[in-house]
This record gives structure tokens, sequence and C-alpha cells, in this order.
């Protein structure tokens, strides 16, 4: 087991949202995240899939300090994130977002895009920042006279390559990719999955990858954990849990894949027709309107963290 | 396209650059904006210049006109072209300063609310309610009656007053845009506040405020008018077209064009406004969708 | 007996003389799902709106053969189309939240579908209206009748937009990427409702997605589409088996399996993008990306078939 400072270490964050009801309504509080703990080991990939309301994106923007916990801390590489300056925290980790269209201002250049986090560090000079665009430009496959164009000049894919670069110049430690391919076609998908597995290697990058594609998720990650309704309701290493899923949810995620391989029909993925709702969340188990196995006591047992090699399970019915 | 059974669709209605309306607006405008621009050069009399002989001429249209005054004169023999024109300056004057001077009012307070959200958001909010619950023609008037009325006195007093709608576009709009992703990326790329504001969302929502500009240019060449048409705007002897249409109303029906004539030209220049700011609207509508 | 629906060479362009689509024909028979399978830009929801005649102003239309249960389409005015649309003829969309009318409760746009066509009373409508929404697996119909679109959840909307479809007991059912904006277990549960509807119901569905996944569970027949055009056409288990045309052989590479490939090594890919074409295209679209492409893929390329019931649109022999 590695000593080494893990890359991302949440303790214990949680991030509750005050949803105003406006003159004759009660305020509500939505918990997006509840009480979540992980590290990252440096270089490694963890996955994180969740369906809607689960709390993924928000737990991303925590981490890249968008947002502000309600409790808990954060660290990256050893630091607390919110005692770091900004351009401090720029220089260690950056995002890649999944909407390649709303992710670039539409009327800046691809140069200027991918040369902002440069300029805006503000201590490199102008000739060192067109070096290093140019050079990541390169890298990330976009040919040199792409600088000159504008966003909604490129394709998706090209956009998503844009992103990289400028999420990859200023040489951060580690990489949020919050459903990077999830917007782009099954061909140029490969591509972006193949290119940030490559820069990966290349550069030593240690990657948060979020998806709700578990197809995409198991073929990049070594580590996966699994979120529901703002909790990590099952985490280990990625071949283990997908072959051999302990928690109901993950087991029902599993089962609705859908495979390119003829003949097998659609699975019955056994969940009810309950809606996931952050705003009223179950009591006990959260999972269990929707467990398939749920016994009388999941209504009122909170489940504890039962650990596993690599990760642990929430389920009071897991031995 | 092959064989038979072509079913072909008519295209839309044409917009933007494409519309017919849109370069008439733009026509009359560019018109506008020459008279004021080279007034001094164009005008064939001196707009202040009285001549009690030559009082109330009638236009080229009618019987009986002078050939050296086009549109005939007033009441005090001013020629009545050079009046329109010196008072198409006025307006056009008037009508870009207020405007710029509300532009930056409310952006600036539009952009802030939207953008930092919280309390600074609330109270750029009560500013507008507060502002939407003056009467502007009163306020105005009670100013210009207190300190006397002067151009630069109404300038500032309408763009104090009309600041409003840049405010709420400028807000909702970036209130979209701080969503989007791009910013998000900015943030984390270690941009200051400033710089997110200046080069990221002020250029993403420019072309609707762009828009609005257009609107309240017309709006406040309208008021401007109104409050000179009641005495209380441009001092005289400026030739305001309202100030114009208030001293033609005596001779109405006698002299009928001198009313006529700078009415229809306060109603075709808010016409051509109006008419290229919809086609701006729509121009930058199309190209807002991606 | 004839085919439910029956298309040949249909093409559509868009004022600027864009080709969306460029000589698609396909086949869909009573009780049979026919997947048409493509990535974005590929003309396949246009396909589907231009059958429907939905297509926006300034496009144009044009087939050799257009034709629904033996009934000609083509020259169909306006009245004639949107008498059959929604009655015989039913379509599903994408986003549930756009296809709804949010000012409109549930029940008041499921009767007003039925009553459009045939000669009800109110009180049968909302009858049928509650039977669907239960036969969709909706509990409580009465209730959700009178919900507006905005108080119901993704997953429950579409099951909404499908019993709508529903109402006038419709022979075909074209769904244009019915579950892509839903959670992948609901996802599922829509696959199986469809089809679990298509069986009871005798319903020939056009199923268009660009999840293979999906063709693979779902389809009885799948056609290919790229840039516009129909590149492979075959029964299911013969196109995953033996894909005969390059794009969808690229396709299927780049599709990541569970447990299939290692994790590090690279995801099969199609170097290069899909390009746009313009009119007096010649030749195979596909050629800048293809490795096994030669010059006279610039020319006319011949439709070959592999097997009976499978061609595809290639220069390269089966």
């Amino acid at each position: 087991m590695s000593t080494a400072t893990p890359a991302i270490e949440v303790k214990a964050v949680r991030k509750t949202f005050r949803v105003k009801g406006g003159t004759f309504g009660t305020d509500r509080h939505v918990v997006a995240v509840d009480d979540v703990s992980f590290a990252v080991p440096a270089g490694g990939v963890l996955g994180v899939v969740g369906e809607s309301g689960c709390g993924k994106s928000t737990l991303a923007r925590l981490i890249l300090g968008l947002l502000e916990p309600s409790s808990g801390e954060i660290a990256v590489e050893g630091q607390r994130i919110a005692d770091m300056d900004r351009r401090a925290r720029a220089r260690l980790i950056q995002p890649v977002f999944q909407d390649p269209f709303s992710s670039l201002n539409p009327l800046a250049r691809v140069r200027d895009i991918v040369a902002m986090p440069l300029r805006a560090q503000g201590n490199i000079d102008r000739a060192e920042v067109t070096r290093r665009v140019d050079e990541m430009l390169a890298r990330v496959g976009l040919p040199g006279e792409m600088g000159q164009r504008l966003p909604t000049e490129l394709s998706g894919g090209q956009r998503q390559r844009v992103a990289i670069a400028r999420a990859l110049v200023l040489r951060p430690r580690i990489v949020v990719c919050d459903e990077p391919t999830s917007a782009l076609d099954v061909s140029v998908q490969a591509q972006i999955l193949n290119l940030l597995s490559e820069l990966r290697r290349e550069l030593g990058l240690t990657y948060l990858f979020i998806s709700h594609n578990l197809a995409v998720v198991e073929h990049v990650a070594a580590e996966v954990a699994v979120m529901y309704l703002g909790r990590i309701v099952e985490r280990g290493e990625t071949d283990a849990l997908f072959r051999k899923p302990e928690h109901p949810y993950t087991r029902a995620l599993l089962a609705s894949v859908l495979t390119p391989e003829p003949g097998l029909g659609v699975p019955d993925v056994g969940l009810g027709d309950i809606l996931p709702d952050p705003a009223n969340i179950p009591p006990g188990c959260r999972f269990h309107p929707r467990c398939p196995i749920a016994e009388p006591r999941c209504a009122v047992e909170t489940p504890p963290l039962k650990p596993r090699p690599g990760g642990g399970v929430e389920c009071l019915l897991a031995p | 396209m092959s064989t038979a059974n072509t079913v072909a669709v008519t295209a839309g209605p044409r917009r933007g650059w494409k519309s017919a309306s849109t370069w008439v607006g733009a026509v009359i405008v560019g018109i506008a904006v020459i008279c004021a621009v080279a007034a001094p050069m164009l005008v064939p009399h001196d707009p202040f210049a009285q001549d009690l002989g030559k009082r109330l001429l009638v236009p080229f249209w009618m019987e009986g006109t002078d050939p050296a005054h086009i549109l005939g004169t007033d009441q005090l023999g001013r020629d009545y072209l050079s009046r329109l024109i010196w008072g198409c300056r006025i307006s056009i004057f008037i009508g870009v300063t207020v405007t710029i001077v509300s532009a930056l009012i409310g952006i600036t307070l539009g952009v802030l609310g939207g953008f930092m959200g919280g309390w600074v958001d609330d109270v750029v909010l009560f500013a507008v309610t507060t502002r939407l619950s003056i009467p502007v023609v009163l306020v105005a008037l009670a100013v210009v009656g207190l300190l006397g009325s002067s151009l630069n006195l109404l300038v500032i007093t309408l763009g104090l007053l009309l600041w409003d709608r840049f405010a709420v576009v400028a807000r909702s709009t970036t209130m979209q845009v701080r969503n989007l992703d791009f910013v998000a990326a900015a943030w984390c790329a270690g941009c200051s506040r400033f710089h997110i504001l200046a080069r990221e969302v002020l250029p993403n929502i420019a072309s609707h405020l762009v828009v609005v500009a257009t609107l309240e240019v017309a709006l406040a060449i309208l008021l401007e008018a109104a409050l000179s048409f009641l005495g209380l705007g441009v001092p005289p002897p400026l030739p305001s077209w309202g100030l114009m249409i208030a001293e033609a109303k005596d001779y109405m029906f006698f002299s009928p064009w001198v009313i006529v004539i700078p009415g229809v030209a306060l109603f075709l220049l808010v016409l051509g406004i109006n008419l290229l700011g919809d086609g701006l609207r729509d121009q930058f509508g199309a190209s807002a969708d991606r | 007996m004839t085919a439910l629906l029956e298309v040949e060479a249909l093409e559509v362009g868009f004022a600027g003389g864009t080709a969306a689509v460029r000589g698609a024909s396909l086949t869909v028979e009573r009780g049979e799902t026919h997947c048409l399978v493509g990535e974005s830009g590929c003309g396949k929801s246009v396909t589907a709106l231009a059958m429907m005649n939905l297509l926006a102003r300034g496009a144009r239309r044009s087939a050799g053969k257009l034709a629904f249960d033996g009934v000609d389409l083509l020259p169909l005015s306006d009245s004639a189309m949107s008498r059959l649309r929604g009655d015989r003829m039913a379509m599903i969309f994408q986003e549930p939240m756009t296809s709804l009318n949010p000012a409109y409760t549930v029940g008041s746009q499921m009767t007003e579908v039925l009553r459009r066509h045939r000669k009800v009373p109110q009180r049968m409508a909302v009858d049928r209206a509650a039977d669907l929404l239960a036969r969709v697996g909706i509990t409580a119909p009465g209730m959700r009748l009178g919900q507006f679109p905005h108080q119901l959840s993704g997953g429950l909307r579409q099951r909404v937009m499908i019993a709508m479809a529903l109402m006038c007991d419709p022979q075909l059912l074209i769904a244009d990427e019915p579950t892509t904006a839903l959670d992948v277990t609901v996802q599922a549960q829509i696959l199986r409702l469809l089809a679990t509807l298509q069986r009871d119901l005798g319903l020939g569905m056009l199923l268009i997605t660009h999840d293979l996944g999906i063709v693979a569970r779902v389809a009885t027949r799948v056609s290919v589409m790229y840039a516009g055009e129909v590149v492979e056409s075959a029964a299911t288990a013969q196109l995953f088996a033996n894909p005969r045309h390059p794009y969808t052989q690229g396709l299927l590479r780049s599709v990541p399996v569970p447990g299939k490939q290692r994790r590090d090594e690279p995801l099969g890919s199609i170097p290069g993008t899909v390009p746009r074409i313009g009119a007096g295209f010649a030749g195979c679209a596909f050629r800048e990306r293809c490795e096994f492409a030669d010059e006279t893929c610039a020319q006319t390329i011949p439709r070959r078939s592999a097997s009976p019931g499978h061609d595809y649109l290639c220069r390269l022999p089966a």
C-alpha cells in the first residue's frame, strides 16, 4: 500500500443547496453530496458513475474549487484547496467538461482559448506562451492553422481536443473529466478516449473520470466509485467490482448496460418507477424504495460502510 | 434530384439583412446620421436666422413657393429645411448620448448583479424595481422645471432615468452565460473576475445589448420630443422637432405643413430605428443559436 | 402482404445546397423493429421527418417511392397527411420535455390526439387515455391525467409520449432517439416497454438511434447511415456477425464492450471527420477515412449483396 500523498483527498465532504420556495413555499434543502470520502493515488484514474441526481457533477465542481463544500475538506497533492490561491490551484488541477459547444468561448480564437490559463498566471512572457500553445495544439492532434479558427468552425471532436489542450497547457497534475465524451459520436469518442489515455501516460497525470457510461469507465479507470443520491454506495477496483458487484444499485446499473451483442434482448433491470429526488432523500438506506431485495430494516437503519479491498460497499444486506 | 414527385416547399420569411424592411430602416437611419454629422455643411440657410419679411412661405409642393426655401419657412421666417436638418442633429445627439449614459449605468448594474448573485443581485433588482416605479416624464419635467432647461441637463436626466432595460437584459443574459462551461473553465484557469467579465461574458452578451441600444435611442428621441413639445426639453431657439411642433400648433389650420413636416420626420426616424433594430435582432438572434 | 413502410431513393435537400439525405431506401414490415443507426449529421432524423412530411420550410424532398401500407405518401396534401399522422403513423421524439406542451395537462393532450382523428365522446377518450397510461406502466393513471408535464420525471414523460402515440392504435411507430436523454436504468425499462407493446399490438417500428447496443438488443433489421446514404442494410445478427462496409466495421470496433478489451489498449477508432456533402458529390462519402479506398471509390459505387437481405454500398467484394 503506497503511503505517498494521494493526488486527491476528499474528507467527509457535504454540499447542500438551499432552493428558495418563493413567497408562499418553504425553502427546501437539497443535499447534493452527502458525507463523501475517498482518495485517488497519484497517477491513478478513478471513475465515478451514477445517474442524474447522484451528485457526481457537484462533486467534480467541489474538487475543482468552483463550489465550496458546506462541510468537510478537499486536498489536492496534500494542500487544502480552500487555502490555495486560484492561480496556484490552476497549476495543479484543471477540468475537461462535457459539452464541447458550451465549454469554449464562441467568440475567442482557438489560440487564445488555449493561451488563457498561461496568460492568467501573469508571469509568463509572450514568446513562451506562444511556444507552449503551439506545442499543446500539436500534442492533441490539431494542425497549427487551427489556432486561428473560431470554435464554431470546428467539429465536436476538434473542440474537445481544444478543451483538452487548454486543460493541459499549464501542466497540471490532475484533470477532472466530467463526461468528456458523452456528447460525442461513437467513433469520435474512441479517438478522444485514446488521446486522454496517451496523454495521461506521457505526462503522468491523475484523472477523476465522471461518466454515466459504464463501458467507457471500465475501459478507462482502474478504480471506480458508484454514486447514488449524494453518497458513494460502492467503491473498488473496476475489474473486481464489475465482475462481482455487491450493491443492488451497482448490479442494476451493470444489468442495464446494453452491449452490442445481438440476440440477448433487453434485460429487466428490476427497479421500480420511483424517481430519485435529491430534495427528498429516503430514510434509512436511500436506495430502499427502488431496491429489489430491500427488507423492512432497510427503511430504518442507515447502512454502514463495509470495507472491501480497494474500497467498500454500503448495504445492510452485504456480508 | 431524381424522378417525379419533387415537393418544393417555399422558403420562410426573409429575415435580418435579407429583409427589405431592415434595409429601409438602415437607409433612414443612415440619412439621419449624415444629416446629424454634416448639418453645418448641409443646411442651405442659418437655421436661427429670422426674416420677418418671409414668414410662413409655402413648401415646394404648393403654389407660390420660393425656390430658396424648399420646405418653406416658419412663423419667424426661418428656413424650415435648415431647421429640420438641425433638428435631426439634435435628435440624434440626444438619442446617442442618452443611450450611452444609460447603457453605462444599466450594463454595469446588470452585469454585476447577474454575475455576483447574492446580495449584489438583490440590490440591483431593488434599484431596477425602484426605477420602474418612477414616472419618467413627470420626473424629467420636475427636474427641468426646477433647474431650468439645457441640453446637458436633459441628457443627464434622461440618461439617469432610462437605464432599466439595459440592466434587465444585461442581467438575464449574464446569468445565462455565467452558467456556461467556458466561464467555469476560465475560473479554473485562474483568470481574474475582471478578465472573465470583460473578455468572456461581455462579448457574448453584446449582441443583445446592441439591440436594446437601438430601441433606447428611439425611445430617447421620442421622449425628448415630448418634453420639448411641453416646453420643458431643449431650450429655444434650438430647433428640436418637438419644439417645432409646439410652435406650429398655433398655425396648424392655416399653414399645416409647419406642423406636419417635423411630425412626419419624427415618425420616420423612429420607425427607421425600430426597423433597423428588428433586423439586427433577427440577425443576431439567428447567429446566437450557434 | 405489402410492407408497412416502403421508402426508395429518398432525397432531402435544404436551402443553401446541403444534401441531407442522398438516396435512402428501407422497408419496415408489420411486427418488426427496423433500426436506423448512424452518427450525428448522417441524416437519420431528417429521413424520419421527411417520411412524415414534417420538414422545415425551405427543404426539398423527393423519392422514387414512399408508401405506407400501400398508400402513396408523396402526392398527399398537407391535410391528408395530417389525417394519417397521429392516427395510423405515430412518432415520438428524443426530448420529452419539449415534445409535451407544458401549458396543458397530460390528459388533455392525450385526449386531443384521439378526438382529432375519431369522433368519440370526451368520456371515452379519457378512459382510453387512462387505459394506455396503465399499459405503459404508469401507476395511478387517473391522477397522472390531471398533472402537467413538469410534474413528471423524464422517464415518466417518455412513457406518456409513448401512450399518446398509441391513442389511435397506429400501425407504425417512428421513434427518434427515444431514450438518449434518459438515465441508463430508465432506458432499459423504456426499451422493454416498447418491445412488449410491439409484440402485443403488432406494431411496426422504425427506431432511430446512434447507440449500437440498442440496435443489437432490439432490432430485427438494421440500416446504417453515413453522410446521407444507407451504406449497409441487413438483419441484426448478420450485421454484427459479418459487417461488410468499412464504416460499419469501424463503428463496431469503436464501441467499448465491458470485458472485451484491455485497459491499456487503444479503442479502435475511425480517423478524420464526417465530410459535408454539397450538391453534385460523386463516389463514396467515406473514402477519405477508409483504409481500403482507391481511385475507383471516386466513381459511382455499386450496391452489392453479401447474402439475401444483406446489402452494402461499397466496391469491395462480399
